[in-house]
């Protein structure tokens, strides 16, 4: 067979055409994997008002933020000194509990209920630290959700809120 | 093996005229008449079983789709009061597809140990083996989405817990976790993909199927021996021999697999199941379905989030690379004596994984007994003996299958499959003929 006059007009043409066809390739399949991601009305839906008022002290709620539960709790005197007690603990995710709440605030705890490990929603008043216990895989949190045993990585996540009058939030 | 020669003739004027067009016939033909080594037992049907399991999970799956709702709303109810109570006979088809799932998984675990037993995975049978890994994978993918369709708190739960592992890697675990949810969470969006991937994969599962049985057909079976086919006397048609011996084994699991479809539907399910998808409540204690529990278990062993989800991964992957792991130039357990008990221990370290798996990880092996704690539990705790079965799963592949490999002498090897055959005339049991009227 005989070669091309030129062998590296060849090559090249080679080349441009593979490139082409694959950058085409990948400009087809971007849609197809970006159409999976969270849709427009799913990310309209981003910010949650609630007013704290309702919740006694001691107690603890549920609300829901983009689908997802939230604790609000509002925690006793005796739970935020326990808290802080243990500000220089041993901890995989070290944080004081005073960055865990807005200052002036220190009786609200505002948490993602969402176990750091697997996305389980820890029980209130279980384990060996006065906080959450993630009855999927045993993780313990303390009275500032703050990771003390088990497989969680992280402390509970604290959503983006604000106060927004002496007792409403916005969260998100 | 490929070398087979085609004896097909065209007997009718249709397939004389057909075959130099598309030799479909002569293909099925060729397959039938293909030479199978003589001395395969019933651990070799289950193949064929996998096949009809394969099969009725297709067509019971296809019939429920028909009156399926894949929405957060629509989805429990579909399935609960359609399904299970006013569609004709969908209580049936749906526990034939929810039990079939387990059968397919009783079947599949034997085939693996079948494999693992005989040296089934060695050289020239590294792809037949790695494309069968590939299909237990996408099994496992399949049963997992299909188990979050009828959206029962378990449903919910199992699949927020299993696509959370995603999250484990650092960087790309929270986009990830984004685009496997379509959302912030398990939600509408998820359940809908999970019903399309469902549906799609079981025809993937096919597809490689397909070239699992091609891989299988370049060198033809391996057998209990491990001893290659020498001559064609070693070998039978596959048809009539091992297409009956394949039916009859069929026809005893269909027992198996009816006395749960009929007798005990739930058996295998879990309660909390029967309660709808509630993004607000954790069910008290989360398991996935048994053929899970000894991989679940492995990831709750690990105190640290990523390393449990890469030694889950892992235990997966040391079935893939188990062909470049075993040393031993014998493939048979059978005159592998020390290595078989190794094995022997293995299953029973994949059973208390499994049961581990199902138990809470602060539960107690021997109760009342409080032992010392070490790395966040009791020593005697099913974490730890978790901890210690997933030591051992990872040893036997890791170190006893490469060093016993090169150090253990084997039993000697047959010179042909065929001499352990003869040396048992007519494969009569010592005695039996001699005394038939004494024996139970």
């Amino acid at each position: 067979m005989d070669g091309p006059a030129d062998p590296g007009r060849r090559d090249f043409i080679h080349i441009v055409a593979t490139a082409a066809g694959i950058g085409g390739i990948a400009a087809v399949a971007w849609p197809l994997i970006d159409q999976m991601n969270p849709a427009a009305d799913t990310l309209a839906v981003a910010s949650t008002e609630f007013d704290m008022a309702k919740v006694a002290l001691g107690q603890q709620v549920v609300i829901i933020w983009r689908k997802q539960p939230v604790f609000v709790r509002h925690r006793t005197p005796v739970e935020i000194a326990k808290a802080r007690a243990d500000d220089n603990a041993p901890m995989k995710d070290p944080a004081t509990d005073a960055s865990r709440v807005k200052a002036g605030h220190e009786e609200w705890l505002v948490v993602l209920a969402s176990c750091t490990h697997l996305g389980c929603i820890p029980t209130f008043a279980q384990g060996d630290y006065g906080g959450w216990l993630c009855p999927c895989h045993g993780s313990q949190y303390d009275l500032s959700a703050r990771i003390r045993k088990g497989p969680a990585p992280l402390n509970l996540v604290l959503p983006d809120y604000a106060f927004i009058g002496p007792t409403k939030v916005k969260i998100g | 093996m490929s070398d087979h020669p085609s004896t097909y003739q065209p007997g009718t004027a249709i397939e004389r005229w057909l075959d130099p067009r598309l030799p479909i016939i002569r293909f099925g033909a060729d397959l039938m008449s293909f030479p199978t080594p003589r001395n395969l037992n019933y651990w070799y049907t289950f193949g064929g079983i996998l096949a009809f399991c394969l099969g009725v999970q297709i067509v019971t799956g296809i019939v429920l789709a028909m009156h399926y709702d894949p929405s957060g709303t629509g989805a429990f109810l579909s399935v609960q009061r359609g399904i299970m109570r006013d569609i004709n006979y969908g209580w049936l088809i749906r526990s034939l597809h929810a039990n079939g799932a387990s059968m397919f998984f009783v079947a599949v675990y034997l085939h693996i140990l079948r494999g693992l037993y005989y040296g089934s995975y060695k050289a020239p049978r590294e792809v037949l083996w790695l494309l069968g890994c590939v299909i237990y994978l996408l099994m496992m993918a399949t049963a997992f989405m299909g188990y979050v369709l009828p959206w029962g708190q378990m449903s919910f739960w199992g699949a927020k817990v299993i696509t959370s592992l995603f999250g484990a890697f650092p960087l790309i675990g929270k986009p990830l976790t984004a685009l496997l949810w379509g959302g912030y969470s398990v939600d509408d969006p998820t359940l809908n993909r999970f019903f399309s991937l469902h549906y799609l994969l079981p025809f993937v599962i096919a597809a490689v199927v397909g070239l699992h049985i091609w891989a299988l057909h370049v060198p033809g079976n391996a057998n209990p021996t491990g001893v290659e086919v020498k001559s064609k006397a070693d070998t039978l048609p596959f048809h009539p021999y091992y297409t009956v011996k394949d039916l009859f084994a069929v026809s005893v699991f269909m027992i198996l697999f009816a006395v749960f479809v009929f007798y005990m539907p739930e058996a295998l399910g879990k309660v909390d199941n029967q309660v709808m998808a509630d993004p607000l409540k954790t069910p008290a204690h989360i398991v996935p379905e048994w053929y899970l529990l000894p991989f679940y278990a492995i990831l709750r062993a690990i105190p640290d989030k990523l390393t449990g989800v890469l030694a889950l991964a892992g235990a997966i992957g040391m079935l893939f690379i188990l062909p470049w792991l075993d040393t031993s130039k014998v493939r048979s357990m059978r005159y592998r004596p020390t290595y078989r008990l190794f094995f022997v221990i293995w299953i029973v370290a994949c059973a208390a994984l499994g049961w581990c798996g199902s138990q809470e990880p602060d539960g107690q092996i021997i109760n009342g007994l409080a032992g010392p704690v070490l790395i966040d539990y009791d020593i005697n705790s099913v974490t730890w003996l978790s901890r210690i079965a997933a030591m051992y799963y990872f040893a036997y592949f890791l170190v006893i299958t490469p060093i016993l490999g090169l150090t253990e002498t084997p039993l000697p090897v047959p010179d042909s499959l065929y001499t352990p055959v003869l040396s048992h005339p007519a494969g009569v049991p010592a005695g039996a003929a001699a005394a038939p009227e004494t024996k139970g």
